[in-house]
């Protein structure tokens, strides 16, 4: 049997007293959902001795606006609510793709975007039950001094595993956080830190409270994702785009992958030859090709790191061409794998 | 804590760090719900939490404080079996019978909302739940069955 350790739980009703408990309350953590902390918690692959439920603050699942005044999804709105809102089918639609491919039904009507932006980066050596891990050895992440993927690593290269977070860097989104000595706002890029183990920049009373989706009437995105099965499965790659037209040209081109490293890993600089043509075929296929670069994928999550890592182009690829409005599978690099359906 | 179950107002004296699928089995004697994966791998433990389907065993006691709990055990019409059960007999989608509550409470739930769902939508609907006998084409089998009767019955 799977049993939470000893915790207390706690109930706040504002967001300010959410941060406070935690503030009060050394080693708490927030939860939402709970669909990350709670397997994570059974598995003891970290403690909290107190969980500050988000659950019942009003007002915290809003989703506000639309894509030519911009919108704002409160960090409480569930992935469900996410991938089917109206609003979210155009210009944003990355985010609802990458919502409505999390997990299964049950998660996506429990876990929150909030909750989602700050998933555990993962391993095949940490995402294990206790048992595993000590008759394995423990690693840096919990418990051990050596890291099992790169032995002679003085850091530890747990994989960033939320589908939302590299959209919300391509999306240009900001991020409003609440903590128990006020409120800030900043680019959701500057949340994440390249380390496995202190993945983000937030502190723990910090409490993500809305994801601002900045105006673009005129953008296209598109959110791609590789893995095993087509349901349950976290991402072992994750290619999100997003491109603002005018006059049938591109204007701006903006991109990150998932699960190519600790954080979502920004490949925008690498998308600029997209800038001021209308992409066709082979400019698509070159800049997949080159934007693959900054991936590193490690040996620590399904499927083998080289097949990962060959399938990084091919991914860009086909999420460029889903934001172009062409067959995202007709590219010249997916022709090149041998089979077409593979992701 | 003090949870509505299939209706029913119950309190039990558990701690908040058990889980919801905990509170129903081993406090309430609600047994339908199983417990395979602990840990929202396989969705033998799908319930209804405030109307939306959920895995028991990712929700805590604590969290279902309160809410307005539905499990497979609401399903049938006291002894007479509902559409969605009569379906997955008939068809043979039930081998050994562990999935089989959370496939119903999914299957239920889905024609609730979609009383003619097509095969990409049912497939969609019970992606979150695992099946290690069958091979899911007798699922399928048992889902047209019950919608057609379902539908029939309107
Ligand atoms: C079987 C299974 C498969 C899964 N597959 C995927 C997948 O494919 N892709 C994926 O991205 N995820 C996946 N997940 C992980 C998880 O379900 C989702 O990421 C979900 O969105 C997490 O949201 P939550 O509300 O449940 O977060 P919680 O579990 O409640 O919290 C997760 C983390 O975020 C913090 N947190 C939550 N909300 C806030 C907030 N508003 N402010 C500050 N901190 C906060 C918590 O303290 C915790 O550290 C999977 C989980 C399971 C069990
Ligand atoms: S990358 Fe290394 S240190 Fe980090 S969780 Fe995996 S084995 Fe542990
Ligand atoms: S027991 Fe809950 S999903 Fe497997
Ligand atoms: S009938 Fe045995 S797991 Fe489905």
């Amino acid at each position: 049997m799977l049993r939470l350790p000893p915790l207390r739980y706690l109930r706040p009703t504002s967001v300010e007293a959410a941060a406070e408990a935690v503030a009060e309350h050394p080693g708490a953590m927030l939860i939402a959902g709970g669909t990350d902390l709670v397997p994570n918690l059974k598995r003891r692959q970290f403690d909290a001795p107190v969980l500050v439920s988000l659950r019942g603050i009003a007002g915290f699942d809003g989703i506000q606006g639309e894509p030519g005044r911009g919108m704002v999804i409160g960090a409480g709105a569930t992935l469900d609510q996410v991938a089917t809102h109206p609003a979210l089918q155009t210009a944003y639609r990355a985010l609802a793709q990458a919502a409505g491919f999390v997990s299964t039904p049950q998660i996506r009507h429990m876990g929150t975007i909030g909750g989602n932006l700050l998933v555990d980066p993962r391993c095949n050596y940490y995402n294990q039950s206790a048992a595993w891990r000590q008759a394995v050895g423990y690693c840096l992440k919990r418990d051990g001094d050596i890291c099992l993927v790169a032995r002679s690593s003085p850091r530890c290269w747990a994989v960033s595993s939320s589908d939302s977070a590299p959209v919300a860097l391509a999306l240009g989104a900001e991020l409003t956080l609440r903590g128990a000595e006020g409120e800030r706002r900043g680019a959701a890029a500057d949340l994440y830190r390249d380390d496995g183990i202190v993945y983000t920049t937030k502190r723990a009373d910090d409490v993500i409270v809305g994801i601002h989706l900045p105006a673009a009437p005129a953008m296209t995105s598109a959110y791609w994702k590789l893995r095993r099965r087509g349901s349950f499965d976290f991402p072992v790659l994750g290619a999100a785009v997003a491109l603002d037209w005018a006059d049938g040209m591109v204007r701006v081109a903006r991109g990150a992958l998932g699960a190519a490293g600790s954080r979502p890993v920004e490949v925008s600089h690498l998308l600029t030859p997209l800038v001021g043509r209308r992409p066709d075929d082979e400019l698509i296929a070159q800049v997949a090709e080159a934007a693959e670069k900054p991936a590193r994928p490690l040996d620590n999550t399904d499927f083998s790191h080289y097949w990962r890592k060959r399938m990084t182009r091919v991914l860009i690829e086909r999420a460029l061409r889903d934001a172009c409005g062409l067959d995202p599978l007709a590219g010249r690099l997916t022709a090149q794998t041998r089979s077409g359906q593979a992701a | 804590m003090r949870t509505n179950v299939n209706g029913e107002w119950r309190e039990a004296d558990i701690w908040p760090g058990a889980s919801l699928l905990t509170l129903l089995r081993d406090a309430f004697g609600l047994t339908g719900s199983k417990n395979a994966c602990e840990q929202g791998e396989c969705g033998s433990c799908s319930v209804w939490l405030d109307g939306e389907l959920v895995c028991a065993c990712l929700v805590l006691a604590a969290q279902a404080h309160d809410r307005q709990v539905r499990t497979v055990e609401s399903v049938a019409d006291g002894q007479r079996m509902s559409a969605v059960q009569d379906a997955f007999v008939e068809a043979g989608a039930v081998q050994c019978g562990f999935c089989t509550p959370g496939f119903v409470v999914a299957v239920t739930h889905l024609l609730a909302q979609d009383p003619n769902p097509n095969e990409v939508q049912v497939r969609e609907a019970l992606s979150g739940n695992i099946c290690r006998c069958t091979g899911y084409a007798k699922i399928l089998d048992a889902v047209t069955l019950a919608a057609s009767r379902l539908r029939e019955d309107r």
